[in-house]
């Protein structure tokens, strides 16, 4: 566990439940980067913690923390690039950057923007915060890998309501057209953005019915599961010769009882009674 | 009027610059396993009919779909390929600028951006196909590298710089048939402005088609009397701010002539630094606050001044003679 992965050899419960307590440290963190910068999406943050734990923790992604760049690696892009804070908590467990960085986070100069930038953050992919960016450029290190006989694969996260803009299903139509089965798209479904639940703003649902349309791969899973979000990415893709569609059912707010299915909370900043309460709740007692 | 300059380049062999691209384009793909290309549907309008039926692994079509197109140019730059994203200008730029901005020129992604058929060489399609604001538009990006090649020669010379070059460029590869102004022996030097002619009297600056009109209308200024040095101005950014300067020191004035919203543009960027740091009399010809009336590529060209003959009239204005 030296560079922050759990131990692989461990049986899959013990696992899941590793991730999920390192799933929470990176929720707590996330909120206290939020609390420190005044801003922030915490409600976002919390909802993808499980997802981005198992990918980065789970042994998940083929990376290098010692070599971000590594040409072989795999690909992972956060296209709902306002979960920054738990993107760079993840980061930091995972070693890419110090712990002691992110209370950095928004800060004047930092590396750590609201939005994360690749030529700041090593680990970044790609520049993101616009939504509807992600999922094209994954097709694009997709087709890379695939024209250069490389092995590496590409994970893109993007939000529910980011779905609403149109490139990502031109790039889903070129995901199809090509087979790009080294792609899987995973959909942090906490059914809420930023002006309401998606179902009141533009429904989104039969969100895997869309994507099956769409020509990939679909599973359904609880986004709040680690065990069963190792268990789906231990068996990419879902189909052979498909892109997979992982739409994990997440909570917004997870984790954080006052800050649970709550609009307000998309970009809820908590103060420090509310950082307590979190803490407590999540079983920690601070992040960093 | 007709110049007996404009006759001369009548006489002259012209070229479609995407041809000097295409060849350039797939020597560079036979040379280097990272260059590839991605294409929005058309592949005639992009000249890659031939890159595909001899690279077709290296090739992407996404269909009707530039935000993707270009997004996915960034991801093949993320896994270490050299994309040339080719598609019609108007469409490139403003269907797909918050991709451009983003994608390619924040996160530096060695992406090439193949503007084809820029400026009105749609002619009577008409405004929604001409890309008269590209070039205004995509200077004021940071970190994206505008080039306006003015002859094949030169389209030659910037395809294969390109593959040296790090970070985004914006490649304008004109449609509209233009003269060689350069000759085989040309290099291109990114952010140097060619002087393509010493002159005393006035300088005409000049980039993509307008360099030859340019290289005309001083022929037909010399028969006046009239000294006119002409700079090729193909790199818009970064510009070379002291080529400008120097010819505001050498001459009297300059004029601007670029196929393009003259606001914003190579007039726009030639402004600005004559203001900042050596005000001199200044024209700008392009295409002025408005969008063009149907007609074909020549007649718009000429509707709007952008010809040797209308080089030379603004020159005499700003020199305040008799035309």
């Amino acid at each position: 566990m030296k560079d922050g992965r759990e131990n692989p050899d461990a049986d899959p419960a013990e696992r899941a439940a590793w991730l999920k307590r390192k799933a929470n440290w990176i929720r707590l963190s996330a909120m206290t980067m939020n609390h420190h910068a005044r801003l922030g999406h915490t409600g976002g943050d919390l909802s993808s913690a499980d997802i981005l734990a198992t990918l980065f923790l789970g042994d998940v992604l083929q990376v290098k923390p010692e070599e971000p760049r590594w040409p072989q690696r795999d690909r992972f892009i956060l296209s709902k690039g306002h979960g920054a804070a738990a993107y760079y908590s993840t980061l930091a467990a995972r070693g890419f950057i110090p712990v002691r960085q992110l209370k950095t986070y928004m800060d004047p100069l930092s590396m750590l923007n609201g939005h994360p930038d690749r030529n700041k953050v090593p680990g970044v992919e790609a520049n993101t915060g616009p939504l509807g960016h992600g999922l094209p450029i994954a097709v694009g290190a997709a087709l890379a890998a695939r024209m250069r006989h490389e092995s590496w694969r590409v994970f893109v996260l993007t939000g529910d309501g980011e779905l609403q803009e149109g490139s990502n299903w031109e790039a889903a139509m070129t995901a199809q057209h090509y087979g790009l089965y080294n792609l899987t798209l995973i959909v942090d479904r906490n059914r809420i953005q930023q002006g309401d639940f998606t179902e009141n703003t533009i429904r989104m649902e039969p969100l895997a019915e869309r994507f099956r349309a769409f020509g990939f791969a679909v599973d359904e899973i609880d986004g709040h599961s680690t065990e069963a979000l190792l268990d789906r990415f231990s068996r990419l893709p879902i189909e052979k010769g498909k892109p997979s569609c992982v739409i994990a059912r997440t909570v917004k707010g997870k984790g954080v009882s006052f800050a649970e299915n709550q609009p307000e909370w998309h970009h809820g900043v908590p103060n420090q009674d509310q950082l307590a309460a979190a803490a407590a709740e999540l079983g920690l007692e601070a992040a960093w | 009027m007709v110049s007996a300059a404009s006759a001369t380049s009548a006489a002259r062999p012209l070229f479609d610059c995407r041809d000097a691209y295409m060849s350039a384009l797939e020597e560079m793909a036979a040379a280097d396993a990272r260059v590839c290309a991605v294409a929005n549907d058309s592949l005639s309008s992009a000249k890659l009919k031939s890159f595909k039926a001899k690279f077709p692994e290296r090739f992407v079509n996404v269909g009707i779909a530039e935000q993707n197109m270009v997004g996915v140019g960034a991801g093949l730059a993320n896994g270490g390929m050299v994309p040339y994203v080719c598609g019609a200008s108007c469409f490139l730029t403003a269907r797909a600028m918050e991709q451009v901005k983003v994608d390619l020129a924040y996160t530096k992604a060695n992406v090439r951006l193949c503007a084809m058929s820029p400026g009105m060489a749609y002619g009577q399609l008409g405004p929604t196909h001409h890309s008269i604001e590209d070039l205004a538009w995509m200077r004021v990006i940071p970190n994206l590298t505008v080039i306006v090649p003015a002859d094949p020669i030169e389209t030659a010379a910037v395809m294969r710089y390109s593959l040296l070059h790090e970070g985004p460029m914006f490649l304008r590869i004109a449609r509209v048939p233009v003269p060689c102004v350069h000759g085989d022996d040309y290099e291109f030097r990114l952010g140097r402005a060619v002087k393509l002619r010493e002159g005393t009297d006035v300088t005409i600056v000049a980039n993509g088609l307008l360099v030859c009109r340019a290289l005309d209308a001083a022929r037909a200024l010399e028969t006046r009397g009239i000294s006119a040095r002409v700079l090729n101005m193909s790199t818009l950014k970064p510009f070379d701010r002291e080529a400008i300067v120097d010819a505001a020191r050498a001459t009297r004035g300059i004029v601007t002539a670029e196929e393009a919203l003259a606001a914003g543009g190579l007039g726009g960027t030639v402004a600005e630094v004559l203001a900042l740091e050596h005000p001199a009399p200044m024209r700008m010809l392009g295409v002025p606050d408005t969008f063009a009336p149907t007609g074909t590529a020549e007649f718009l060209l000429e509707h709007f001044g952008l010809t040797a003959s209308g080089i030379e009239r603004a020159a005499l204005e700003l020199l305040k003679r008799e035309a």
